[in-house]
């Protein structure tokens, strides 16, 4: 049983199980789209445009084509990276991408690491004195954050942090200022920014970020807290630990390193469901917060019923999913010795 | 005459339940001398286990105790949690029952045996901890190539003389084995009874092995004691008690054996008695062939039927028995249905 | 949704028991959880389940308790002032709009629970038969779900509900059927998943074997046997689902997608509406709606997190005292006496 041949083989397959996923999201994605009766134009420019200019357009964009040829036309263009180009605005979902990507991934990222940073320690607390007063405030904690919605808790924080105390900004990404000195190499501005080693500008932003972020994070934080303390809880009443400890090993030693340690594979396996449940907040948490990302330019295409908008953006979120799953199973395998094909 | 390592004295570990608490250990009394091997035998829920882990202070939750566990004199259970677990390991050691979940899945064989040098010997330099790991493993078969290797490459047996070998590493003066050979086949068996013979002779390791096997108490043990239902029934030399019991739970024990001669299948009728309200008097009376009515009424006197042997019975005081409950306890047939 | 998945795949494995038994005692298996609880579990069953009953009689009686109808604007021949602040005739002051907020609060119990109710029955009618088949025929239907229910299960869930939202806009004109439906298509997986789960362990039992032995047809075997065994598993999740259904409810109505401000009010939808308040300072507007909606996650989020801790074994923790044994004799005649309190 050669360890590292079997750590290559498992990635080699699991990238070869993302295939299939993969055609079944986009055809999902596609059937999706074809439920609603009408096409795409005339729902869309319908009452705005005259019948000769709608069949023109429809042509155009080949809709008036059979559904299977739609199909296949479809999936070609997906492997292609190519998603269409939006109705109402022209763009291309490529363009979008590149405008609007950079600031969702920064909000997604910087929640991410709040909901890791609070909700782990916290967990692990949780975990090791259960059925005491301060796991009961955990979990209390933990159900609260859960329940309350990235809006409601955006609002809060806007009243305020913001008004009241003024200690952040209320919304945007950063100062108008900033964004027009900013110059794109990425396209993530605050890498931008911090590369071209203006600093106050990079300040700006993360002041500008605490708020959305700290918001998201919120929704995620109670998960973690959630699993950690099942975790450790299960773990410190396990087999290997009461083995642990007959060989003398402190407690301290057993919680962190025999319970922790473990329990934090679970959590590196969920992980992936927790980029889905971000990937949901941040939609709302831009709106909240004005934050110029994906999410507010799907809000805007969902607005104008901009079916080519609406379809990109939501095949791009999907397919993100996808390869985010598929990072965390390979990391999952480099950490967990046990999980080989 | 030497001291003994490990004395208990009227030890007793109750645990809360549901129903009320249950008298896992009820009122034990056992020695262990320096190399000797004890066996300890009885049914499945009769404390054993329980016992075995109170050996070491590790008592379940929310345990009540009273009695003593002396290790070279000194009551553990007395002791501060601190001194007691830096006791474990060097002094005290545990081999347990099924190996396949007692090691950490993300730790290598290396790290085990070098955490618990470190805790214990941090003085111990890396090599010199590297190279006591590796003897260790060598004694137990365990090849130096597969040191550094996660636990779910070994088998079940492998995995057991592992664990055999974690717990030596240390030279504890006192290992309790509970139950080391259940999970594991008979071939895989025979080996690890020979190692943990090796271990009497080699380094004077006193050995509590706790088995419901009476066939690997009669080859590899010194001493027996039977358990039944929390309290030691029968003690004495494992030769003497398995060829000829004097108890008459130990003798329906040895009967229900089956061996490559058994053409019979025998078992012992009724089921393990409830250890929250035991039966009153002897408490093996209920399931007893050779009951009297003096066994359902009252507690059979502690008897010296031999040298070095006990035996809790009042067929071994008939003279002290009151009149008129000589005669057999009645009762009516035990439906094996009614108790399962 | 990521609220069961507390230890991967926990809820999936429920054991299988015998065959079910009568129906008789319904009323004393429901309380039966809370009976056998205790301490923090028994105290969130208790308290989610008092919330939840609250919420829901405001909802059913909302024409009763509420001062005035979700989109009055006046009273007594008053108009309401706009954005106007809690005061004698508007306890808990107006929108943007004129609206009273209390009225509107309660009103939005009542359109949640609308909601809740309609996805709960879909998602259980299409998700349970569907799981139930699934795991007992197994073949390339069972993979052919798995693989479609997977697919769905993997979107974001928000993203799904808003397409599904998106795209039935237009066809439906009831926007409460619009959001159920839309509800519907995130949790049907789940269901699909934990009831496909339990049948598929319980489908190896021995009375099923034998029940096929003796000839019984694979719809009296699902309907007779494996219904009453995975059923087990639907309650924790059935809750648990519905704690996100509000949520996934308010994001829709934040986003302006499913019910319209004329057909009722709506948590989320007051929500967006309060965002531009904030900026002048107006609390009022966000606090109630949004107090509603955490009130009533907690409170299903209690009753579900208490119920799976008092029903899943593995997690229970029996409270018991330690037992004191107070004296040291051998033997029963003058056994110890045991102080003991069992908690």
């Amino acid at each position: 049983m050669s360890r590292a041949g079997s750590l290559r083989g498992y990635i080699l397959i699991r990238i070869a199980l993302m295939i299939p996923m993969v055609w079944v999201l986009l055809t999902t994605v596609f059937l999706m789209m074809r439920v609603a009766p009408g096409d795409p134009i005339t729902a869309t420019l319908g009452g705005k445009l005259s019948p000769e200019e709608v069949a023109e357009r429809q042509a155009a964009l080949g809709f008036d084509r059979p559904l299977i040829v739609q199909y296949f036309d479809y999936l070609w263009d997906a492997v292609r990276f190519q998603f269409g180009t939006t109705i109402t605005d022209g763009q291309t979902i490529g363009d979008l991408i590149a405008e609007n990507g950079g600031a969702t991934l920064t909000l997604t990222v910087a929640a991410l690491l709040v909901a890791l940073l609070f909700g782990l320690p916290l967990g692990l607390i949780a975990g090791r004195y259960r059925e005491t007063i301060p796991d009961a405030f955990i979990r209390l904690f933990a159900i609260l954050g859960y329940a309350a919605p990235p809006f409601f808790v955006g609002l809060l924080a806007q009243l305020l942090f913001a008004q009241r105390l003024d200690w952040f900004p209320a919304s945007k990404m950063a100062s108008p200022i900033v964004q027009a000195q900013a110059e794109t190499h990425t396209h993530i501005l605050i890498v931008d920014l911090a590369i071209e080693g203006n600093w106050s500008g990079v300040w700006d932003v993360l002041q500008h970020l605490v708020l959305p972020a700290m918001t998201l994070g919120l929704l995620v934080t109670g998960v973690f807290i959630r699993l950690v303390r099942v975790n450790v809880g299960q773990a410190l009443g396990g087999d290997y630990v009461e083995a642990a400890r007959a060989r003398g090993i402190p407690e301290r030693r057993v919680v962190s390193r025999h319970a922790f340690k473990n329990a934090l594979i679970p959590v590196v396996t969920v992980m992936g469901l927790q980029v889905a449940l971000l990937l949901g907040g941040a939609v709302l948490t831009e709106k909240t917060f004005s934050w110029p990302g994906l999410g507010s330019r799907l809000l805007g295409y969902l607005t104008n019923r901009d079916y080519i908008g609406v379809q990109g953006l939501i095949t791009f979120f999907a397919l993100v999913v996808v390869v985010i799953s598929l990072i965390i199973d390979i990391i999952n395998a480099l950490i967990d010795p046990r999980v080989r094909y | 005459m030497a001291d003994p390592v490990l004395s208990l004295r009227d030890l007793r570990i109750w645990y809360g339940a549901e129903r009320g608490a249950v008298r896992a250990v009820d009122g034990v009394s056992l020695d262990l001398m320096p190399g000797e091997t004890v066996g300890l035998v009885g049914e499945s829920g009769c404390g054993k286990s329980t016992l075995g882990r109170g050996v070491l202070g590790l008592l379940p939750e929310g345990a009540g105790h009273a009695g003593e566990v002396s290790f070279r004199g000194r009551n553990i259970l007395d002791l501060k949690p601190r001194e007691l677990r830096s006791m474990r390991g060097p002094e005290l050691g545990m081999i347990f029952q099924e190996p396949m979940t007692r090691l950490n899945p993300l730790m290598r064989i290396s790290d085990h045996f070098e955490e618990v040098l470190r805790i214990h010997e941090p003085k111990l330099g890396k090599k010199e901890a590297r190279n006591r790991s590796l003897e260790a493993l060598r004694g137990m078969g365990i090849p130096p190539t597969r040191y550094r290797q996660y636990p779910h490459e070994f088998s079940g047996g492998m995995r057991q003389r592992i664990m055999i070998a974690l717990a030596l590493v240390l030279r504890p003066a006192v290992v309790v084995a509970d139950e080391p050979t259940t999970a594991l086949d008979v071939l895989v068996e025979a080996q690890i009874l020979r190692i943990l013979a090796d271990l009497r002779r080699n380094f004077d390791t006193a050995l509590l092995l706790i088995t419901h096997n009476l066939g690997i108490v009669a080859e590899a043990c010194d001493r027996v004691a039977v358990m039944y239902a929390g309290r030691v029934v029968e003690q004495g030399p494992a030769y003497d008690v398995t060829t000829k019991p004097s108890h008459p739970y130990s003798r329906e024990l040895l009967r229900s054996t089956i061996s490559l001669s058994t053409t019979e299948l025998h078992s012992i009728p009724g089921a393990p008695p409830d250890l929250v309200s035991p039966p009153p008097g002897c408490r093996f009376h209920p399931r007893c062939p050779n009951a009297m009515a003096v066994c359902a009424q009252q507690w059979p006197p502690t008897e010296a039927t031999s040298p070095g042997r006990r035996s809790e019975c009042w067929l071994h005081a008939q003279d002290r028995i009151p009149a008129g409950l000589e005669k057999p306890l009645e009762r009516e047939t035990i439906a094996t249905s009614e108790e399962a | 949704m990521t609220a069961t998945s507390t230890v991967t795949g926990s809820a999936d494995a429920a054991p299988p028991a015998g065959p079910p038994r009568r129906r008789g005692g319904l009323l004393k298996k429901i309380a039966a959880p809370y009976q056998q609880s205790h301490g923090v579990q028994r105290f969130m069953l208790v308290t989610g389940t008092a919330i939840s009953v609250i919420i829901v009689l405001l909802a059913i009686f909302a024409p009763l308790v509420a001062p005035y109808s979700f989109d009055t604007y006046q009273a007594d021949g008053v108009r309401f002032p706009t954005q106007g602040e809690p005061s004698d005739v508007n306890p808990w002051g107006t929108t943007v709009q004129g609206f009273d907020v209390m009225s509107r609060t309660i009103y939005g119990a009542r359109t949640a629970l609308e909601v809740l109710v309609l996805a709960v029955v879909f998602s259980l009618a299409i998700g349970v038969p569907l799981g139930l088949i699934s795991g007992y025929v197994g073949g390339w239907l069972d993979r052919i779900l798995v693989l479609i229910m997977d697919a769905l299960f993997a979107f974001p869930y928000l993203l799904l509900a808003i397409v599904a939202a998106f795209l039935l806009t237009n066809t439906i004109d009831s926007g409460i059927v619009v959001t159920a439906i839309a509800i519907t298509v995130v949790y049907v997986p789940q269901y699909f998943r934990v009831v496909r789960a339990s049948t598929l362990s319980a489908r190896e039992a021995t009375y099923i074997e034998a029940a096929r032995a003796m000839g019984a047809k694979p719809g009296t075997i699902i309907r007779k046997y494996l219904f009453g065994n995975v059923v087990q598993s639907v309650p924790v999740i059935a809750t648990l689902n519905a704690a996100d259904a509000i949520l996934t409810l308010a994001g829709l109505g934040f986003l302006g997608l499913g019910i319209q401000p004329s057909e009722a009010a709506e948590w989320g939808y007051d929500l967006q509406r309060a965002i531009a308040d904030a900026g002048a300072g107006i609390w009022w507007t966000a606090l109630y709606p949004g107090l509603g909606i955490v009130l009533a996650v907690t409170a299903l989020t209690l009753v579900g997190e208490g119920l799976n801790d008092v029903l899943n074994p593995t997690l229970r923790r029996r409270r018991v005292k330690r037992p004191v044994i107070s004296s040291s004799a051998v033997g029963p005649a003058s056994a110890p006496e045991v102080e003991q309190e069992a908690g």
